[in-house]
């Protein structure tokens, strides 16, 4: 499908996109998307950048997780110090309150106007507003500066970048040395039955479950091919430490600290940066 | 695992190929969701075009073996506002069928370009077939008296349930009148509902009549000549 047609998708897919994800994958997308923040662990001050994150999930979790991690800090910070003045008691809330997200900030950058929009108006309706912003870019040309992000994560969103190469060299870029990257997408199902079970309900029930919920069998039918089209080469160079080095040519030889786990057609990557 | 095509290939511009499992869930979900919120016209359409496999060809036959309806079935003439000559129609005398229509679809603000295109049918002149009923539907109100109001469009459906046996009809007969209140069930029970039933019976296939070639003839003949009895005197 040419670049222009996949954008159309996308902006036909925006405003259902929560929806038919839920039926896609039966909810269980939220799970992985709570694991992927767990295995972030990001600390106060974090600077994340979420590529091709649309509609916000992963950005939502992150400043949720970011904001009860700070809370519990000043509570333990506040436990330690038992005498503590009412002024000193005060001027600890006062912090708590004006620097709730202790200055992590997460930028969502995706390629689709729509599904920003959608993105924004979904952080209005649950009152998300500090700590996030909102880019269009492209992954294959990022708009921000070199050595910039803590962490950088794609969810769901590798599959449908045309250059490959070009993103993960991006990523690498945008990191700041000992930033890590994380990418969540679909797995081919290894069992058999499983798989036969997958293939019938991908493409006999998901297209028309898009008919049926947002009036666009064609972008869902594409949704479920470009699933089937990510080569399974690249996830081979995923798990493989020595493989991965040719996607960094400038890496220098340094220490990869890979992870990888597959469940039920998820799979989550970690790579960290030298 | 193996890209698991359809195996069929479009057989008209918007036709989407789809196995019988997909037939089967696209009627069921569209049922639903048709029944859940009525002015889903994509899902009313896509029920009648899943379910109607059976009708649709005798609907097609009834063409075929009447002059005017092969005339239509080889000429394909489509109703959209591009081919109309709405000026022509606004000028020609009242109680005219062009007068008549354009009156109506003024008075409840309808357009004939908002009919869907055909896409699961797997037979491209029963795609025709279906796409005509649809460009004809608002001519149905016309001849019937009917607005576009919800007590109206249940009347219509009544008559094109019996004329056309398409299942789409008659479950659009059967489920669209929960939505009325205790009076309009009554008047739709006692009056609309048996002479909608009887004209549809007495009526001959109103798929069969070229309307684009009628538009000067009265509403009132149109009716006679087809087998339409007069409209109770009921406000509607």
């Amino acid at each position: 499908m040419a670049p222009a047609a996949f954008y159309q998708v996308f902006e036909n897919v925006a405003e259902k996109y929560d929806v038919m994800n839920d039926s896609m994958s039966l909810g269980i997308h939220r799970v992985w998307k709570d694991i992927l923040v767990h295995k972030m662990n990001p600390s106060p001050g974090t600077l994340l950048v979420d590529v091709a994150g649309g509609t916000g999930d992963i950005a939502f979790r992150f400043l949720n997780y970011v904001r009860s991690v700070r809370e519990r800090q000043l509570q333990q910070k506040l436990r330690h110090q038992q005498n503590l003045s009412w002024q000193e008691i005060s001027k600890s809330y006062q912090e708590e309150k004006s620097n709730p997200l202790g200055d992590s900030q997460v930028v969502v950058c995706d390629i689709n106007r729509e599904m920003l929009k959608a993105g924004k108006q979904k952080a209005q309706h649950l009152g998300y507003s500090e700590g996030l912003s909102w880019v269009l870019g492209n992954a294959e040309e990022l708009p921000f500066d070199d050595d910039k992000f803590d962490v950088y994560t794609i969810a769901f969103g590798i599959r449908n970048v045309t250059r490959i190469d070009l993103a993960l060299q991006e990523a690498y870029r945008v990191l700041k040395p000992g930033g890590r990257f994380l990418c969540l997408e679909f797995s081919h199902v290894s069992n058999p039955l499983l798989s036969r079970l997958y293939d019938l309900y991908s493409f006999q029930v998901i297209p028309v479950l898009g008919e049926v919920i947002a009036g666009d069998w064609k972008s869902y039918q594409y949704l479920v091919e470009s699933i089937r089209r990510f080569p399974p080469q690249v996830r081979q160079h995923f798990s493989a430490c020595t493989n991965v080095q040719s996607y960094f040519p400038n890496n220098g030889g340094g220490r990869w600290l890979i992870g990888m786990q597959v469940v039920i057609m998820m799979e989550l990557f970690l790579f960290r940066r030298s | 695992g193996q890209r698991q095509q359809v195996g069929r290939v479009p057989l008209y511009p918007g036709h989407i190929p789809t196995s019988p499992l997909q037939k089967a869930l696209l009627a069921a979900g569209s049922a639903c969701v048709a029944l859940w919120d009525p002015y889903r016209h994509d899902m009313v359409a896509v029920l009648g075009e899943t379910t109607g496999c059976l009708a649709l060809p005798k609907l097609r036959d009834r063409m075929r073996n009447d002059p005017e309806g092969y005339r239509i079935l080889q000429e394909r003439p489509r109703i959209r506002l591009s081919t109309l000559d709405m000026a022509r129609l606004r000028g020609l005398p009242d109680g005219t069928l062009g007068r008549e229509y354009v009156r109506f679809l003024e008075d409840n603000k309808v357009s004939p370009d908002t009919r869907m295109p055909a896409k699961f049918v797997d037979d491209e002149e029963l795609a025709y077939v279906i796409q005509r009923y649809r460009e004809v539907h608002d001519l149905m109100h016309t001849l019937l008296g009917m607005p576009t109001n919800m007590l109206g469009e249940v009347v219509v459906k009544w008559f094109e349930a019996v004329q056309t046996g398409l299942p789409m009809c008659v479950l659009g007969a059967a489920f669209g009148p929960i939505r009325l209140n205790a009076r309009k069930l009554q008047v739709l029970a006692t009056e609309l509902v048996p002479w909608a039933v009887r004209s549809g019976r007495n009526a001959s296939c109103v798929l069969n009549v070229y309307y684009e070639q009628r538009w000067e003839q009265s509403v009132e003949s149109l009716r006679e000549e087809i087998g339409i009895f007069p409209p109770p005197a009921v406000r509607v």
